[in-house]
Protein backbone atom coordinates (compact mmCIF):
# COMPACT_ATOMS: atom_id res chain seq x y z
CA UNK A 1 0.00 0.00 0.00
CA UNK A 2 2.75 2.36 0.99
CA UNK A 3 4.74 1.48 -2.12
CA UNK A 4 1.72 2.23 -4.21
CA UNK A 5 1.31 5.54 -2.48
CA UNK A 6 4.97 6.40 -3.08
CA UNK A 7 4.64 5.49 -6.73
CA UNK A 8 1.61 7.67 -7.04
CA UNK A 9 3.37 10.56 -5.32
CA UNK A 10 6.30 10.23 -7.66
CA UNK A 11 4.03 10.13 -10.68
CA UNK A 12 2.15 13.15 -9.43
CA UNK A 13 5.47 14.95 -9.02
CA UNK A 14 6.46 14.12 -12.56
CA UNK A 15 3.16 15.32 -13.82
CA UNK A 16 3.65 18.75 -12.33
CA UNK A 17 7.39 19.16 -13.01
CA UNK A 18 8.26 20.77 -16.33
CA UNK A 19 9.80 18.15 -18.57
CA UNK A 20 13.58 18.07 -18.78
CA UNK A 21 14.39 14.60 -20.00
CA UNK A 22 11.45 13.57 -22.12
CA UNK A 23 10.87 14.54 -25.71
CA UNK A 24 7.69 16.25 -26.73
CA UNK A 25 6.80 13.26 -28.88
CA UNK A 26 7.06 10.93 -25.90
CA UNK A 27 4.94 13.24 -23.81
CA UNK A 28 2.15 13.51 -26.33
CA UNK A 29 2.22 9.80 -27.04
CA UNK A 30 2.32 8.99 -23.34
CA UNK A 31 -0.55 11.34 -22.73
CA UNK A 32 -2.48 9.68 -25.47
CA UNK A 33 -1.92 6.20 -24.04
CA UNK A 34 -2.69 7.32 -20.49
CA UNK A 35 -5.83 8.96 -21.82
CA UNK A 36 -6.99 5.74 -23.37
CA UNK A 37 -6.32 3.86 -20.17
CA UNK A 38 -8.14 6.33 -17.94
CA UNK A 39 -11.01 6.72 -20.34
CA UNK A 40 -11.35 2.98 -20.70
CA UNK A 41 -11.16 2.50 -16.94
CA UNK A 42 -13.78 5.16 -16.38
CA UNK A 43 -16.11 3.69 -18.92
CA UNK A 44 -15.55 0.19 -17.59
CA UNK A 45 -16.40 1.37 -14.11
CA UNK A 46 -19.45 3.04 -15.59
CA UNK A 47 -20.45 -0.15 -17.35
CA UNK A 48 -20.29 -2.06 -14.08
CA UNK A 49 -22.81 0.33 -12.57
CA UNK A 50 -24.90 -0.14 -15.69
CA UNK A 51 -25.97 -3.72 -15.10
CA UNK A 52 -29.06 -5.12 -13.53
CA UNK A 53 -26.86 -6.92 -11.03
CA UNK A 54 -25.55 -3.61 -9.77
CA UNK A 55 -29.00 -2.01 -9.69
CA UNK A 56 -30.46 -4.83 -7.64
CA UNK A 57 -27.45 -5.24 -5.37
CA UNK A 58 -29.02 -2.92 -2.83
CA UNK A 59 -32.08 -4.22 -1.07
CA UNK A 60 -34.07 -1.05 -1.75
CA UNK A 61 -34.25 -1.96 -5.42
CA UNK A 62 -34.24 -5.73 -5.03
CA UNK A 63 -37.12 -5.93 -2.57
CA UNK A 64 -39.29 -3.25 -4.13
CA UNK A 65 -39.09 -2.63 -7.83
CA UNK A 66 -37.23 -5.78 -8.90
CA UNK A 67 -39.74 -8.26 -7.47
CA UNK A 68 -42.51 -6.32 -9.17
CA UNK A 69 -40.74 -6.35 -12.51
CA UNK A 70 -40.59 -10.14 -12.36
CA UNK A 71 -44.32 -10.60 -13.07
CA UNK A 72 -44.30 -8.33 -16.07
CA UNK A 73 -43.83 -8.89 -19.77
CA UNK A 74 -40.44 -7.21 -19.70
CA UNK A 75 -39.00 -9.90 -17.43
CA UNK A 76 -40.55 -13.06 -18.74
CA UNK A 77 -42.28 -13.64 -22.04
CA UNK A 78 -42.75 -15.98 -24.95
CA UNK A 79 -39.79 -14.79 -26.99
CA UNK A 80 -37.30 -14.46 -24.14
CA UNK A 81 -36.21 -10.94 -25.07
CA UNK A 82 -36.15 -8.87 -21.94
CA UNK A 83 -35.53 -5.40 -20.65
CA UNK A 84 -33.21 -4.88 -17.70
CA UNK A 85 -33.17 -1.86 -15.41
CA UNK A 86 -30.63 0.21 -17.39
CA UNK A 87 -32.48 -0.49 -20.67
CA UNK A 88 -35.33 1.64 -19.42
CA UNK A 89 -33.59 3.89 -16.96
CA UNK A 90 -30.22 4.79 -18.46
CA UNK A 91 -29.84 6.55 -21.80
CA UNK A 92 -27.61 4.96 -24.42
CA UNK A 93 -25.87 8.08 -25.72
CA UNK A 94 -22.85 8.99 -23.68
CA UNK A 95 -23.73 12.57 -22.79
CA UNK A 96 -27.23 11.63 -21.69
CA UNK A 97 -25.82 8.69 -19.78
CA UNK A 98 -23.40 10.84 -17.81
CA UNK A 99 -26.16 13.33 -17.01
CA UNK A 100 -28.37 10.51 -15.70
CA UNK A 101 -25.46 9.08 -13.66
CA UNK A 102 -24.93 12.42 -11.98
CA UNK A 103 -28.59 12.43 -10.98
CA UNK A 104 -28.29 8.85 -9.80
CA UNK A 105 -25.51 9.86 -7.41
CA UNK A 106 -28.23 11.62 -5.48
CA UNK A 107 -30.07 8.33 -5.19
CA UNK A 108 -26.93 6.71 -3.79
CA UNK A 109 -26.88 9.57 -1.28
CA UNK A 110 -30.43 8.57 -0.38
CA UNK A 111 -29.22 5.01 0.08
CA UNK A 112 -26.43 6.06 2.44
CA UNK A 113 -28.79 8.02 4.62
CA UNK A 114 -31.58 5.46 4.49
CA UNK A 115 -34.21 7.66 2.87
CA UNK A 116 -36.02 4.61 1.51
CA UNK A 117 -34.54 1.77 3.51
CA UNK A 118 -37.88 0.19 4.41
CA UNK A 119 -40.84 -0.72 2.27
CA UNK A 120 -42.95 1.92 4.04
CA UNK A 121 -40.45 4.68 3.41
CA UNK A 122 -40.11 3.54 -0.19
CA UNK A 123 -43.87 3.70 -0.70
CA UNK A 124 -43.97 7.13 0.86
CA UNK A 125 -41.43 8.37 -1.68
CA UNK A 126 -42.73 6.35 -4.58
CA UNK A 127 -44.88 9.01 -6.17
CA UNK A 128 -41.99 11.44 -6.17
CA UNK A 129 -39.62 8.88 -7.70
CA UNK A 130 -42.18 7.89 -10.32
CA UNK A 131 -42.84 11.54 -11.19
CA UNK A 132 -39.15 11.96 -11.94
CA UNK A 133 -39.20 9.02 -14.34
CA UNK A 134 -42.40 10.17 -16.02
CA UNK A 135 -41.02 13.65 -16.45
CA UNK A 136 -37.77 12.30 -17.86
CA UNK A 137 -39.49 9.98 -20.36
CA UNK A 138 -41.99 12.65 -21.31
CA UNK A 139 -39.21 15.14 -21.95
CA UNK A 140 -37.18 12.78 -24.12
CA UNK A 141 -40.22 11.40 -25.97
CA UNK A 142 -39.79 8.00 -24.28
CA UNK A 143 -36.40 7.51 -25.85
CA UNK A 144 -35.58 4.42 -23.80
CA UNK A 145 -38.78 2.66 -24.86
CA UNK A 146 -38.06 3.54 -28.46
CA UNK A 147 -34.60 1.99 -28.27
CA UNK A 148 -36.44 -1.33 -28.42
CA UNK A 149 -39.91 -0.46 -29.69
CA UNK A 150 -39.59 1.38 -32.95
CA UNK A 151 -42.77 3.11 -34.04
CA UNK A 152 -41.65 2.91 -37.69
CA UNK A 153 -41.77 -0.86 -37.57
CA UNK A 154 -45.00 -1.33 -35.69
CA UNK A 155 -47.38 -3.45 -37.76
CA UNK A 156 -50.80 -2.14 -36.79
CA UNK A 157 -52.51 -5.04 -38.52
CA UNK A 158 -50.86 -7.37 -36.03
CA UNK A 159 -51.75 -5.28 -33.00
CA UNK A 160 -54.96 -5.51 -31.06
CA UNK A 161 -57.64 -3.10 -32.21
CA UNK A 162 -57.34 -1.01 -29.06
CA UNK A 163 -53.58 -0.73 -29.48
CA UNK A 164 -53.75 0.08 -33.18
CA UNK A 165 -56.44 2.70 -32.63
CA UNK A 166 -54.28 4.55 -30.11
CA UNK A 167 -50.94 4.07 -31.82
CA UNK A 168 -52.16 5.18 -35.23
CA UNK A 169 -53.71 8.36 -33.85
CA UNK A 170 -52.30 10.00 -30.73
CA UNK A 171 -48.91 8.35 -30.97
CA UNK A 172 -48.48 8.78 -34.70
CA UNK A 173 -49.35 12.46 -34.52
CA UNK A 174 -46.97 13.02 -31.64
CA UNK A 175 -49.69 14.23 -29.25
CA UNK A 176 -48.76 11.53 -26.79
CA UNK A 177 -45.70 9.49 -26.08
CA UNK A 178 -45.39 5.95 -24.72
CA UNK A 179 -45.25 6.93 -21.06
CA UNK A 180 -48.47 8.96 -21.33
CA UNK A 181 -50.43 5.77 -21.86
CA UNK A 182 -48.16 3.03 -20.50
CA UNK A 183 -47.48 4.15 -16.96
CA UNK A 184 -46.80 1.27 -14.61
CA UNK A 185 -45.56 -0.96 -17.41
CA UNK A 186 -42.75 -2.36 -15.27
CA UNK A 187 -43.62 -1.71 -11.63
CA UNK A 188 -46.59 -1.20 -9.37
CA UNK A 189 -47.96 2.30 -9.53
CA UNK A 190 -47.78 4.81 -6.69
CA UNK A 191 -50.88 6.65 -5.47
CA UNK A 192 -52.27 7.95 -8.77
CA UNK A 193 -54.59 10.61 -7.39
CA UNK A 194 -54.30 13.74 -9.50
CA UNK A 195 -52.26 12.20 -12.31
CA UNK A 196 -53.83 13.35 -15.59
CA UNK A 197 -55.88 10.58 -17.20
CA UNK A 198 -56.29 8.57 -13.97
CA UNK B 1 -58.01 -56.71 30.05
CA UNK B 2 -60.20 -53.94 31.41
CA UNK B 3 -63.78 -54.34 30.25
CA UNK B 4 -63.93 -50.75 29.14
CA UNK B 5 -61.61 -51.17 26.13
CA UNK B 6 -63.59 -54.10 24.82
CA UNK B 7 -65.96 -51.97 22.67
CA UNK B 8 -62.94 -50.19 21.17
CA UNK B 9 -61.40 -53.48 20.24
CA UNK B 10 -64.65 -54.64 18.67
CA UNK B 11 -64.96 -51.48 16.61
CA UNK B 12 -61.42 -51.90 15.34
CA UNK B 13 -62.10 -55.48 14.30
CA UNK B 14 -65.38 -54.57 12.58
CA UNK B 15 -63.65 -51.68 10.85
CA UNK B 16 -60.97 -53.95 9.49
CA UNK B 17 -63.53 -56.43 8.23
CA UNK B 18 -65.57 -53.71 6.50
CA UNK B 19 -62.50 -52.12 4.93
CA UNK B 20 -61.41 -55.45 3.53
CA UNK B 21 -64.85 -56.10 2.08
CA UNK B 22 -65.66 -52.85 0.17
CA UNK B 23 -66.83 -53.83 -3.25
CA UNK B 24 -66.55 -50.43 -4.92
CA UNK B 25 -63.22 -48.98 -6.07
CA UNK B 26 -61.90 -46.37 -3.63
CA UNK B 27 -60.10 -44.71 -6.51
CA UNK B 28 -63.10 -43.69 -8.61
CA UNK B 29 -62.62 -42.54 -12.20
CA UNK B 30 -62.20 -38.78 -12.54
CA UNK B 31 -65.14 -36.70 -13.75
CA UNK B 32 -64.91 -36.45 -17.51
CA UNK B 33 -65.06 -33.04 -19.07
CA UNK B 34 -62.51 -30.96 -17.29
CA UNK B 35 -59.81 -33.60 -17.13
CA UNK B 36 -60.72 -36.50 -19.38
CA UNK B 37 -59.45 -39.90 -18.23
CA UNK B 38 -57.59 -40.90 -15.10
CA UNK B 39 -58.87 -41.49 -11.59
CA UNK B 40 -59.43 -39.15 -8.66
CA UNK B 41 -56.03 -39.73 -7.09
CA UNK B 42 -54.08 -39.70 -10.31
CA UNK B 43 -52.51 -36.41 -11.35
CA UNK B 44 -52.96 -35.79 -15.04
CA UNK B 45 -50.75 -33.44 -17.02
CA UNK B 46 -52.15 -29.90 -16.86
CA UNK B 47 -53.71 -28.61 -20.09
CA UNK B 48 -51.74 -25.83 -21.77
CA UNK B 49 -52.58 -22.27 -20.69
CA UNK B 50 -55.00 -20.67 -23.11
CA UNK B 51 -54.50 -17.19 -24.50
CA UNK B 52 -56.68 -14.31 -23.40
CA UNK B 53 -59.30 -13.46 -25.95
CA UNK B 54 -58.30 -10.08 -27.34
CA UNK B 55 -60.51 -9.54 -30.37
CA UNK B 56 -62.01 -6.25 -29.14
CA UNK B 57 -65.47 -7.39 -30.20
CA UNK B 58 -68.22 -6.83 -27.66
CA UNK B 59 -70.19 -9.97 -26.88
CA UNK B 60 -73.90 -10.33 -26.76
CA UNK B 61 -75.36 -10.11 -23.26
CA UNK B 62 -77.82 -12.81 -22.29
CA UNK B 63 -80.02 -10.45 -20.32
CA UNK B 64 -79.96 -6.67 -19.92
CA UNK B 65 -78.40 -6.56 -16.47
CA UNK B 66 -75.67 -9.06 -17.20
CA UNK B 67 -72.23 -7.56 -16.62
CA UNK B 68 -70.67 -7.72 -20.09
CA UNK B 69 -67.57 -9.88 -20.44
CA UNK B 70 -64.32 -8.08 -21.11
CA UNK B 71 -63.43 -8.28 -24.81
CA UNK B 72 -59.73 -7.45 -24.32
CA UNK B 73 -56.79 -8.68 -22.27
CA UNK B 74 -56.29 -7.18 -18.84
CA UNK B 75 -52.80 -8.51 -18.22
CA UNK B 76 -50.99 -6.38 -15.66
CA UNK B 77 -53.88 -3.94 -15.20
CA UNK B 78 -53.57 -2.58 -11.70
CA UNK B 79 -56.72 -2.09 -9.66
CA UNK B 80 -55.97 -1.28 -6.05
CA UNK B 81 -55.91 1.52 -3.50
CA UNK B 82 -53.40 3.44 -5.61
CA UNK B 83 -55.23 3.52 -8.89
CA UNK B 84 -57.67 1.86 -11.24
CA UNK B 85 -56.34 1.15 -14.71
CA UNK B 86 -59.81 0.24 -15.99
CA UNK B 87 -61.12 3.69 -15.14
CA UNK B 88 -58.25 5.29 -17.02
CA UNK B 89 -60.23 4.27 -20.12
CA UNK B 90 -63.78 3.55 -18.93
CA UNK B 91 -64.49 6.49 -16.64
CA UNK B 92 -66.82 9.23 -17.79
CA UNK B 93 -63.99 11.66 -18.41
CA UNK B 94 -61.68 9.23 -20.24
CA UNK B 95 -64.12 7.30 -22.38
CA UNK B 96 -64.09 9.80 -25.22
CA UNK B 97 -60.32 9.71 -25.55
CA UNK B 98 -60.11 5.93 -25.32
CA UNK B 99 -63.37 5.16 -27.16
CA UNK B 100 -64.17 2.61 -24.47
CA UNK B 101 -67.76 2.14 -23.32
CA UNK B 102 -68.44 4.48 -20.42
CA UNK B 103 -69.36 2.67 -17.22
CA UNK B 104 -73.12 2.96 -16.87
CA UNK B 105 -74.97 4.98 -14.24
CA UNK B 106 -75.38 1.90 -12.04
CA UNK B 107 -71.64 2.07 -11.34
CA UNK B 108 -72.17 5.41 -9.65
CA UNK B 109 -75.00 4.27 -7.42
CA UNK B 110 -74.83 3.19 -3.85
CA UNK B 111 -77.06 0.37 -2.72
CA UNK B 112 -79.97 2.71 -2.14
CA UNK B 113 -79.91 3.79 -5.77
CA UNK B 114 -78.47 7.16 -4.84
CA UNK B 115 -76.14 8.40 -7.62
CA UNK B 116 -72.73 9.44 -6.31
CA UNK B 117 -70.23 11.87 -7.79
CA UNK B 118 -67.59 9.23 -8.43
CA UNK B 119 -67.55 5.48 -8.99
CA UNK B 120 -69.28 3.75 -6.13
CA UNK B 121 -66.91 1.84 -3.85
CA UNK B 122 -68.92 -1.33 -4.40
CA UNK B 123 -68.18 -1.10 -8.12
CA UNK B 124 -64.50 -0.29 -7.79
CA UNK B 125 -63.11 -3.79 -8.24
CA UNK B 126 -64.25 -4.38 -11.78
CA UNK B 127 -63.18 -8.01 -12.11
CA UNK B 128 -65.57 -8.99 -9.34
CA UNK B 129 -68.27 -8.84 -12.00
CA UNK B 130 -66.52 -8.46 -15.38
CA UNK B 131 -64.21 -11.20 -16.54
CA UNK B 132 -61.82 -11.57 -19.43
CA UNK B 133 -62.33 -14.62 -21.65
CA UNK B 134 -59.95 -17.34 -22.80
CA UNK B 135 -59.74 -18.80 -26.27
CA UNK B 136 -61.17 -22.21 -25.35
CA UNK B 137 -64.23 -24.29 -26.07
CA UNK B 138 -66.76 -24.35 -23.21
CA UNK B 139 -66.14 -27.36 -20.96
CA UNK B 140 -69.78 -28.04 -20.23
CA UNK B 141 -72.84 -27.52 -22.40
CA UNK B 142 -75.37 -24.80 -21.67
CA UNK B 143 -79.04 -24.86 -22.56
CA UNK B 144 -79.77 -21.28 -21.50
CA UNK B 145 -82.27 -19.53 -23.75
CA UNK B 146 -82.64 -15.76 -23.87
CA UNK B 147 -85.98 -14.13 -23.21
CA UNK B 148 -86.19 -13.13 -26.88
CA UNK B 149 -86.04 -16.77 -27.91
CA UNK B 150 -88.80 -17.66 -25.46
CA UNK B 151 -91.02 -14.82 -26.68
CA UNK B 152 -90.38 -15.80 -30.27
CA UNK B 153 -91.24 -19.43 -29.52
CA UNK B 154 -94.45 -18.26 -27.88
CA UNK B 155 -95.39 -16.11 -30.86
CA UNK B 156 -94.65 -18.95 -33.27
CA UNK B 157 -96.67 -21.39 -31.17
CA UNK B 158 -99.64 -18.98 -31.10
CA UNK B 159 -99.62 -18.64 -34.90
CA UNK B 160 -99.57 -22.41 -35.55
CA UNK B 161 -103.15 -23.65 -35.00
C1 LIG C 1 -34.82 -3.97 -23.90
C2 LIG C 1 -35.89 -3.70 -24.81
C3 LIG C 1 -37.17 -3.06 -24.30
C4 LIG C 1 -37.32 -1.82 -23.71
C5 LIG C 1 -36.23 -0.81 -23.34
C6 LIG C 1 -38.74 -1.64 -23.53
N1 LIG C 1 -39.42 -2.75 -23.96
FE1 LIG C 1 -41.43 -3.00 -23.99
N2 LIG C 1 -41.22 -4.89 -24.65
C7 LIG C 1 -40.02 -5.47 -25.03
C8 LIG C 1 -40.30 -6.79 -25.56
C9 LIG C 1 -39.25 -7.74 -26.11
C10 LIG C 1 -41.70 -6.99 -25.47
C11 LIG C 1 -42.57 -8.14 -25.96
C12 LIG C 1 -42.37 -9.45 -25.38
C13 LIG C 1 -43.25 -10.48 -26.06
O1 LIG C 1 -44.41 -10.21 -26.36
O2 LIG C 1 -42.73 -11.55 -26.27
C14 LIG C 1 -42.24 -5.79 -24.89
C15 LIG C 1 -43.60 -5.59 -24.67
C16 LIG C 1 -44.16 -4.37 -24.35
C17 LIG C 1 -45.59 -4.11 -24.26
C18 LIG C 1 -46.72 -5.11 -24.52
C19 LIG C 1 -47.29 -5.56 -23.24
C20 LIG C 1 -48.26 -6.69 -23.39
O3 LIG C 1 -48.84 -7.06 -22.34
O4 LIG C 1 -48.45 -7.22 -24.49
C21 LIG C 1 -45.73 -2.80 -23.94
C22 LIG C 1 -47.04 -2.04 -23.75
C23 LIG C 1 -44.40 -2.24 -23.80
N3 LIG C 1 -43.48 -3.22 -24.05
C24 LIG C 1 -44.15 -0.92 -23.47
C25 LIG C 1 -42.87 -0.42 -23.18
C26 LIG C 1 -42.62 0.89 -22.66
C27 LIG C 1 -43.70 1.91 -22.35
C28 LIG C 1 -41.26 1.02 -22.51
C29 LIG C 1 -40.47 2.23 -21.98
C30 LIG C 1 -40.71 2.60 -20.59
C31 LIG C 1 -40.65 -0.23 -22.97
N4 LIG C 1 -41.67 -1.07 -23.35
C32 LIG C 1 -39.29 -0.49 -23.00
C33 LIG C 1 -38.77 -4.88 -24.96
C34 LIG C 1 -38.48 -3.64 -24.44
C1 LIG D 1 -52.46 7.24 -26.81
C2 LIG D 1 -52.08 6.17 -25.93
C3 LIG D 1 -50.87 5.29 -26.32
C4 LIG D 1 -49.61 5.71 -26.64
C5 LIG D 1 -49.09 7.14 -26.79
C6 LIG D 1 -48.83 4.52 -26.80
N1 LIG D 1 -49.61 3.41 -26.59
FE1 LIG D 1 -49.02 1.45 -26.72
N2 LIG D 1 -50.90 0.85 -26.34
C7 LIG D 1 -51.98 1.66 -26.05
C8 LIG D 1 -53.16 0.85 -25.82
C9 LIG D 1 -54.55 1.38 -25.45
C10 LIG D 1 -52.76 -0.49 -25.99
C11 LIG D 1 -53.62 -1.76 -25.86
C12 LIG D 1 -53.98 -2.05 -24.46
C13 LIG D 1 -52.86 -2.48 -23.59
O1 LIG D 1 -52.01 -3.26 -24.03
O2 LIG D 1 -52.86 -2.06 -22.44
C14 LIG D 1 -51.33 -0.47 -26.32
C15 LIG D 1 -50.57 -1.60 -26.55
C16 LIG D 1 -49.21 -1.59 -26.79
C17 LIG D 1 -48.42 -2.75 -27.08
C18 LIG D 1 -48.96 -4.17 -27.19
C19 LIG D 1 -49.51 -4.39 -28.58
C20 LIG D 1 -50.69 -5.27 -28.64
O3 LIG D 1 -51.09 -5.64 -29.76
O4 LIG D 1 -51.27 -5.58 -27.59
C21 LIG D 1 -47.13 -2.34 -27.23
C22 LIG D 1 -45.93 -3.19 -27.54
C23 LIG D 1 -47.12 -0.90 -27.06
N3 LIG D 1 -48.41 -0.47 -26.81
C24 LIG D 1 -46.00 -0.11 -27.12
C25 LIG D 1 -46.03 1.27 -27.16
C26 LIG D 1 -44.85 2.09 -27.39
C27 LIG D 1 -43.45 1.55 -27.55
C28 LIG D 1 -45.25 3.37 -27.41
C29 LIG D 1 -44.39 4.63 -27.66
C30 LIG D 1 -43.63 4.62 -28.91
C31 LIG D 1 -46.69 3.38 -27.17
N4 LIG D 1 -47.12 2.09 -27.04
C32 LIG D 1 -47.48 4.52 -27.11
C33 LIG D 1 -51.97 3.04 -26.00
C34 LIG D 1 -50.87 3.84 -26.29
C1 LIG E 1 -39.80 -1.61 -19.30
C2 LIG E 1 -39.07 -0.54 -18.73
C3 LIG E 1 -38.58 -0.63 -17.28
C4 LIG E 1 -37.75 -1.56 -16.72
C5 LIG E 1 -37.18 -2.82 -17.35
C6 LIG E 1 -37.49 -1.13 -15.37
N1 LIG E 1 -38.18 0.04 -15.11
FE1 LIG E 1 -38.12 1.09 -13.37
N2 LIG E 1 -39.55 2.38 -14.11
C7 LIG E 1 -40.06 2.34 -15.40
C8 LIG E 1 -41.06 3.38 -15.53
C9 LIG E 1 -41.87 3.68 -16.78
C10 LIG E 1 -41.14 4.03 -14.27
C11 LIG E 1 -42.06 5.22 -13.88
C12 LIG E 1 -43.12 4.78 -12.92
C13 LIG E 1 -44.12 3.85 -13.53
O1 LIG E 1 -44.74 4.19 -14.55
O2 LIG E 1 -44.33 2.75 -12.97
C14 LIG E 1 -40.18 3.38 -13.40
C15 LIG E 1 -39.94 3.73 -12.08
C16 LIG E 1 -38.93 3.21 -11.30
C17 LIG E 1 -38.60 3.67 -9.98
C18 LIG E 1 -39.29 4.79 -9.22
C19 LIG E 1 -40.30 4.25 -8.26
C20 LIG E 1 -41.54 3.71 -8.91
O3 LIG E 1 -41.80 2.51 -8.74
O4 LIG E 1 -42.24 4.43 -9.59
C21 LIG E 1 -37.53 2.92 -9.55
C22 LIG E 1 -36.81 3.03 -8.21
C23 LIG E 1 -37.20 1.98 -10.61
N3 LIG E 1 -38.06 2.19 -11.66
C24 LIG E 1 -36.19 1.05 -10.55
C25 LIG E 1 -36.03 0.01 -11.47
C26 LIG E 1 -35.13 -1.13 -11.28
C27 LIG E 1 -34.19 -1.34 -10.09
C28 LIG E 1 -35.28 -1.94 -12.36
C29 LIG E 1 -34.61 -3.29 -12.64
C30 LIG E 1 -34.91 -4.33 -11.69
C31 LIG E 1 -36.25 -1.30 -13.25
N4 LIG E 1 -36.68 -0.13 -12.66
C32 LIG E 1 -36.65 -1.80 -14.47
C33 LIG E 1 -39.68 1.49 -16.41
C34 LIG E 1 -38.85 0.37 -16.25
C1 LIG F 1 -56.65 1.15 -22.82
C2 LIG F 1 -58.04 1.41 -22.51
C3 LIG F 1 -58.81 0.33 -21.74
C4 LIG F 1 -58.52 -0.18 -20.52
C5 LIG F 1 -57.32 0.14 -19.61
C6 LIG F 1 -59.59 -1.07 -20.19
N1 LIG F 1 -60.50 -1.11 -21.21
FE1 LIG F 1 -62.22 -2.17 -21.26
N2 LIG F 1 -62.58 -1.55 -23.15
C7 LIG F 1 -61.81 -0.65 -23.85
C8 LIG F 1 -62.37 -0.46 -25.17
C9 LIG F 1 -61.81 0.47 -26.24
C10 LIG F 1 -63.53 -1.28 -25.23
C11 LIG F 1 -64.49 -1.44 -26.41
C12 LIG F 1 -64.31 -2.78 -27.10
C13 LIG F 1 -62.88 -3.02 -27.48
O1 LIG F 1 -62.35 -2.29 -28.32
O2 LIG F 1 -62.27 -3.92 -26.88
C14 LIG F 1 -63.63 -1.95 -23.95
C15 LIG F 1 -64.63 -2.84 -23.62
C16 LIG F 1 -64.84 -3.30 -22.34
C17 LIG F 1 -66.01 -4.04 -21.89
C18 LIG F 1 -67.20 -4.44 -22.74
C19 LIG F 1 -68.24 -3.35 -22.75
C20 LIG F 1 -69.48 -3.75 -23.48
O3 LIG F 1 -70.32 -2.86 -23.63
O4 LIG F 1 -69.61 -4.91 -23.87
C21 LIG F 1 -65.86 -4.31 -20.57
C22 LIG F 1 -66.81 -5.06 -19.67
C23 LIG F 1 -64.58 -3.77 -20.18
N3 LIG F 1 -63.98 -3.17 -21.26
C24 LIG F 1 -64.06 -3.86 -18.91
C25 LIG F 1 -62.78 -3.45 -18.57
C26 LIG F 1 -62.17 -3.73 -17.29
C27 LIG F 1 -62.81 -4.50 -16.17
C28 LIG F 1 -60.93 -3.16 -17.33
C29 LIG F 1 -59.86 -3.20 -16.24
C30 LIG F 1 -59.44 -4.53 -15.80
C31 LIG F 1 -60.77 -2.51 -18.61
N4 LIG F 1 -61.92 -2.72 -19.34
C32 LIG F 1 -59.67 -1.78 -19.00
C33 LIG F 1 -60.68 -0.01 -23.39
C34 LIG F 1 -60.05 -0.26 -22.18
C1 LIG G 1 -71.13 -5.39 -8.73
C2 LIG G 1 -70.82 -5.81 -10.05
C3 LIG G 1 -70.06 -4.84 -10.98
C4 LIG G 1 -68.87 -4.21 -10.77
C5 LIG G 1 -67.97 -4.30 -9.53
C6 LIG G 1 -68.57 -3.48 -11.97
N1 LIG G 1 -69.59 -3.64 -12.88
FE1 LIG G 1 -69.64 -2.93 -14.78
N2 LIG G 1 -71.49 -3.68 -15.04
C7 LIG G 1 -72.17 -4.46 -14.13
C8 LIG G 1 -73.49 -4.77 -14.65
C9 LIG G 1 -74.52 -5.61 -13.92
C10 LIG G 1 -73.57 -4.17 -15.92
C11 LIG G 1 -74.74 -4.20 -16.92
C12 LIG G 1 -75.91 -3.37 -16.47
C13 LIG G 1 -75.53 -2.00 -16.15
O1 LIG G 1 -75.12 -1.27 -17.04
O2 LIG G 1 -75.60 -1.69 -14.98
C14 LIG G 1 -72.30 -3.48 -16.14
C15 LIG G 1 -71.99 -2.76 -17.27
C16 LIG G 1 -70.72 -2.27 -17.55
C17 LIG G 1 -70.31 -1.69 -18.79
C18 LIG G 1 -71.21 -1.45 -20.01
C19 LIG G 1 -71.98 -0.22 -19.80
C20 LIG G 1 -72.93 0.08 -20.90
O3 LIG G 1 -73.47 1.19 -20.87
O4 LIG G 1 -73.17 -0.79 -21.73
C21 LIG G 1 -69.00 -1.34 -18.67
C22 LIG G 1 -68.13 -0.68 -19.74
C23 LIG G 1 -68.59 -1.68 -17.34
N3 LIG G 1 -69.66 -2.26 -16.70
C24 LIG G 1 -67.32 -1.47 -16.84
C25 LIG G 1 -66.99 -1.63 -15.51
C26 LIG G 1 -65.76 -1.17 -14.93
C27 LIG G 1 -64.63 -0.48 -15.68
C28 LIG G 1 -65.80 -1.50 -13.61
C29 LIG G 1 -64.75 -1.17 -12.52
C30 LIG G 1 -64.56 0.22 -12.24
C31 LIG G 1 -67.05 -2.19 -13.36
N4 LIG G 1 -67.75 -2.22 -14.54
C32 LIG G 1 -67.44 -2.70 -12.14
C33 LIG G 1 -71.70 -4.89 -12.91
C34 LIG G 1 -70.51 -4.46 -12.32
Amino acid sequence: MQALFRLFKEYWGILWRPSVYYSLGFLTLGGFVAGIIFWGGFNTALEVTNTEKFCTSCHEMRDNVFVELKDTIHYSNRSGVRASCPDCHVPHEWTHKIARKMQASKEVWGKLFGTIDTREKFLAHRRELAEHEWARLKANDSRECRNCHNFEFMDFTRQSKRAAAMHSTSLASGQATCIDCHKGIAHKLPDMRGVPGW
Amino acid sequence: MPIRSLPLLMFAVIGLVVAAEVDYPLDAPGPDGRRPGGTLTQSMPAPPLANDENKDLKRERNYPDQPPTIPHTIRGYQVDINGNKCLSCHSRANSARSQATMISITHYMDRDGQALAAVSPRRYFCTQCHVAQKEVQPLVGNSFETIDKLLQDDANAAQKP
